[in-house]
């Protein structure tokens, strides 16, 4: 194993001056500085996917390796292959596995084999323990042993969350916090392992370690001084790690393979020590290209095997695997892991990023069939160029694989170097993190303000006790305003307990080798978001334009509504509606932004549900827009499934309509379309996909799924799942096997509105 | 059989509505025209076809009275949609209702978005000048060609349709012809060869011919009406039954989809 030596500051000019060979020089070369290595070396590409190479045979056959191995796992206990049950993972904490040494390009498992997934206590570990009994197998007691004395990060947050914490949990009126488990959403900058080489980024890091002195040793001056010891700590593990798969990362990558290397190696040390929620890999394609093009020009790579690069980058991040329990399978559903790579989008000088190689990510789905991960996310802006946006278009036509995300609303907060953190957050890459925060139930909580705070499901005393809604018919400007008040107290209650987990997290869990490929001085949010939206909307519509007439228990409890008369829904472009759903946007923002956050984060909220949008309808009562209890919420900012009844483009000219200004972490849109309705035949039915997404993007959307398929052939599927193990269905944010969702949601999906059916 | 003479440009214009019977919206229509369109389905129709997938928007007293004005506002706040599109007026059939016709169609090219009608041309007499200028694409839909077919079909005479056609050919107006494939129905070699030669006779003001598989979607709304539905019997036609439509059409030159 190498030594951790200071670095020899000759050794790296040499090794670095043979990598960086024909590399034009910058501001890169002296400070890390990755975007501005980019922004001088890329090669927009700017024609059409003709250029495109079909799998080599050594990416076919891996790639039926591995879906054998995938059939497996599916039919296997909890739907793990394998699972480790005593070694702690961590960065070096498993010899190097492959999967056929041979026809593998790119190396490096999670584990010593495909699929055995790690076993990753710090989060906590009680939920570690119960991944594993969901397999049938029990944690090696020896192991377990240790956590008799190494206190983890989910026992920290419960003995800090206060009681009415707690009972906002058990209520649902808060859900999904990463209290048990890694909170995910931290993007490393992966790629300056490879530009850079780890003597480099350790030498770095010690420097600013020597520079982290203050006049007096403050809590903020001791935590930085052992986070950055961690930081350095890890980088040294990773460059162990990478000898034992022979090679050495402490000089900067020099070809193209080594980029590819170097940049998995380093994304794969964080997959190791953190079962994140989500564990995005960022925006790494024309970072790539830039190799690639190198290669090229040097006759020392061709089409065919850039290709075959990418294609086998992009088989590693299908095999990325946390070992998760079915409670938390129920909330996100279908096994994700949100390797979200960020394609396209445009510079900030007006050229746009889109390569070559963005092509060749994309080109995986054609090569290797359909797949929810790696989650591809393309940065739209109406000035891609034209053969890309058709490419994308296709290719969503073909696969349903893809999201879009809005570039042109996106730069102007962020730069031309963000990426997409999990499903809608964008990031500065390397200088910005989120603190991961669920969501509130804003449907449960209109019904606690009309209930004075008592849970409607469970009748008890939530809430600090108000004044309930009198009455037999809701009036809309008594309730909007005890909605306003009672969303004041949720907030309170969230952002509390949000802290106290981010807390526990940096101390029993902190992401030491991902905050190591990050700057010193990190921008933090901390990122809430609120689910039930359309439903809130529709309810306080329903109170103004119709009546709602009250249906009271013995006890007086509001407990089920009859509405009289049709009203204004959202999902039509009918701003009678669309402007109470931006009301709830903007005053819960307002909420949120009064209250104090821990490490100084700034509060964002999204609009998302991921799949918790089923488990949330589970747990709310009947509410006053006419949804009955215990019916899913539509998923993220959807309209209701069924309501937006004015065609799509209504529909997203309703969601194009919040305000990104007040849900800066983003708002989802999944879109379901029947084939046919796109256009007549396949040409049409391209340019129409690009041209509503043009449209949707000009309007103001954020963010957008884009399914194209019919609900028959998710009919079949539910009945034949094993003729089908590829269907990938994008959901709220991210995308899944259909196969692999629970039935629940197999069915909401099926309910959702299918643009164009009839 | 002989069309009927065509009709003279100075046709009885109609005055501009500012309201009309609207049955419903589509935002998303990508079948009616080119692009991404709005499609306004207006109400009334004084054919009584068969197959009607919309037999709800038959009856003038159907839909809702809305303001052109409110519906050209929605397109306007939608229009980043529509830059390969438009507006497109279906119906029911949209001459019912002339003068609410030319009132969204001069909206809607005030916002400099494409326009197009989706007519069965039977009451193409009722097309002044004004509204041949405000429309820059014709969806014609021809239900038959021979004309004891048509009646049947649609319950009112072919010649207007013919001579609607024939008119708009000889002022080079943008026209696509519409043909349902109906089995036992319209599906006769015949009937369709003479559909073809007709269109193809018409010229380049025919940019393309679609031939649309008979599907029974409507079939609820006919029950739903309280009325009795008289194609339950008839299936679709098999893909091959209408590509070989599409071949006789192709055969005499045309765009055929």
């Amino acid at each position: 194993m190498p030594t951790l030596n200071a670095p020899s500051s000759a050794s790296t000019s040499a090794s670095a001056s043979s990598a960086w060979r024909t590399f034009e020089p910058g501001i890169w070369a002296e400070r890390i500085d990755v975007r501005d290595f980019i922004q001088r070396n890329y090669r927009a590409y700017e024609d059409d996917e003709s250029f495109l190479n079909e799998p080599t045979a050594r990416t076919l056959a891996l790639w039926g390796e591995i879906r054998e191995l995938l059939a497996r796992e599916h039919t296997s206990p909890g739907g793990m292959l394998d699972l480790d049950t005593a070694v702690i993972s961590g960065i070096c904490s498993h010899p190097p596995g492959y999967i056929d040494r041979a026809n593998e390009v790119v190396v490096g498992l999670q584990t010593d084999a495909p699929l055995k997934r790690a076993f990753m206590p710090f989060g906590g570990f009680r939920m570690a323990a119960a991944a594993v009994e969901s397999a049938g197998r029990t944690v090696d007691p020896q192991t377990a042993a240790i956590f008799k004395h190494r206190k983890t990060h989910n026992e920290g947050v419960f003995d800090a969350y206060t009681p009415e914490m707690r009972l906002c949990r058990s209520v649902g009126i808060i859900t999904g916090l990463p209290d048990a488990y890694g909170r995910g959403r931290i993007i490393g900058d992966y790629r300056r392992v490879a530009l850079y080489g780890l003597t480099r980024l350790i030498a770095d890091k010690k420097q600013q370690l020597e520079h982290a002195i203050g006049t007096g040793m403050t809590e903020t001056l001791i935590r930085e001084r052992e986070e950055l010891s961690e930081q350095i700590r890890a980088l040294g593990e990773l460059r162990s790690m990478g000898a034992s798969y022979g090679f050495e990362l402490g000089r900067p990558a020099a070809n193209a393979t080594e980029a590819v290397q170097w940049t998995y190696f380093a994304y794969l040390a964080a997959v190791k020590e953190q079962n994140g929620a989500a564990m995005s890999i960022g925006r790494i394609a024309t970072f790539l290209d830039i190799y690639i093009e190198r290669d090229l020009a040097e006759g020392v790579l061709t089409e065919s095997g850039a290709q075959e690069l990418i294609d086998h980058l992009v088989l590693k991040l299908r095999l990325v695997r946390f070992a998760r329990t079915p409670e938390y399978n129920e909330l996100f559903s279908g096994d994700p892991t949100w390797v979200t790579e960020s394609l396209g989008g445009m510079g900030v000088d007006g050229r746009t990023l889109v390569t070559k190689s963005s092509f060749r990510f994309l080109q995986t789905l054609h090569n290797l069939g359909a797949a929810p991960e790696p989650n591809l996310t393309v940065l739209w802006s109406e000035r891609l160029p034209r053969g890309f946006k058709e490419f994308c278009s296709r290719t969503s036509i073909e696969t349903s694989s893809l999201q879009y995300e809005n570039d042109d609303l996106m730069r102007s907060y962020l730069g031309d170097d963000y990426a997409i953190a999990c499903c809608v957050s964008a990031m500065r890459i390397g200088k910005q993190m989120q603190f991961f925060g669920a969501r509130a139930n804003l449907g449960k909580t209109l019904l606690y303000a009309i209930n004075g705070g008592i849970d409607e499901v469970q009748k008890i005393q939530v809430a600090p006790p108000s004044a309930a809604i009198r009455g037999d018919v809701l009036d809309f400007a008594e309730v909007k305003a005890a909605f306003e008040r009672m969303m004041g107290w949720l907030a309170g209650q969230y952002v509390g307990a949000l802290n106290v987990i981010h807390y526990m997290h940096d101390k029993y869990c902190y992401e030491r080798l991902q905050l190591a490929l990050h700057d010193r001085e990190v921008l933090r949010t901390l990122a809430c978001g609120i689910a039930g939206l359309s439903v809130a909307a529709d309810a306080l519509s329903a109170m103004k334009y119709a009546r709602v007439h009250v249906i009271r228990d013995a006890s007086g409890l509001a407990v089920d509504y009859r509405v009289e008369g049709d009203f204004p829904k959202f999902g039509n472009d009918d701003d009678r509606v669309d402007s109470l759903a931006r009301w709830c946007v903007e005053t819960f923002m307002a909420k949120l932004r009064q209250q104090p956050t821990y490490r100084e984060s700034v509060v964002t909220q999204s609009v998302l549900t991921i799949t918790s949008n089923v488990v949330y309808g589970k747990k709310t009562g009947h509410t006053p827009d006419g949804r009955r209890a215990g019916e899913p919420f539509a998923p993220g900012a959807n309209p209701m499934h069924g309501r937006d009844s004015c065609g799509a483009v209504a529909s997203m000219a309703s969601v194009a309509s919040l305000p990104f200004r007040d849900a800066q972490d983003g708002i989802s849109y999944t879109f379901s379309i029947v084939p046919g309705a796109l256009g007549r035949d396949a040409l049409d039915r391209v340019d129409n996909l690009a041209g509503l997404l043009d449209g949707y993007f000009a309007s103001g959307g954020h963010h957008i799924n884009v399914n194209v398929f019919d609900r028959a052939t998710l009919e079949a599927a539910m009945a034949q799942p094993e003729k089908y193990p590829q269907l990938t269905v994008r959901v709220s944010g991210y995308a899944v096997n259909f196969v692999k969702l629970t039935r629940d949601q197999q069915l909401d999906v099926i309910s959702r509105t299918f643009h164009g059916s009839k | 059989m002989t069309p009927a003479p065509v009709a003279t440009d100075t046709a009885q214009g109609a005055r501009p509505e500012a309201v009309g019977r609207v049955h419903s919206i589509e935002t998303a229509g990508m079948l009616d025209g080119p692009g991404i369109r709005q499609v306004i389905f207006l109400s009334g129709c004084p054919l009584r076809c068969l197959y009607c997938h919309n037999p709800d928007t038959a009856g003038m007293n159907n839909g809702e009275l809305r303001r052109a004005d409110d519906l050209l506002a929605g397109l306007a706040r939608r229009k980043p949609f529509l830059r390969s599109g438009g507006l497109t007026v279906s119906g029911g059939e949209p001459l019912v209702q002339p003068g609410f016709l030319k009132t969204l169609l001069t909206g809607a090219k005030a916002l400099g978005l494409h326009t197009a009608v989706d007519t069965s041309g039977h009451l193409g007499a009722r097309v002044d000048d004004e509204l041949l200028a405000l429309t820059d694409l014709w969806l014609l839909d021809i239900k038959s060609f021979d004309p004891a077919t048509y009646k049947r079909v649609t319950g009112v005479e072919l010649a207007p349709t013919l001579a609607f056609a024939q008119r708009l050919a000889a002022r080079n107006r943008p026209l696509w012809i519409r043909f349902v494939l109906v089995p036992g129905l319209t599906d006769e070699v015949a009937n369709i060869e003479g559909l073809a030669g007709f269109v193809a006779g018409l010229g380049p003001a025919v940019e393309r011919v679609e031939v649309l598989p008979f599907h029974k979607l409507g079939e609820p709304k006919w029950a739903a009406s309280g009325l009795a539905y008289k194609l339950a019997a008839t299936q679709p036609p098999t893909p091959e039954a209408t590509e070989s439509a599409r071949r006789i059409f192709r055969a005499h030159g045309l765009k055929v989809f």
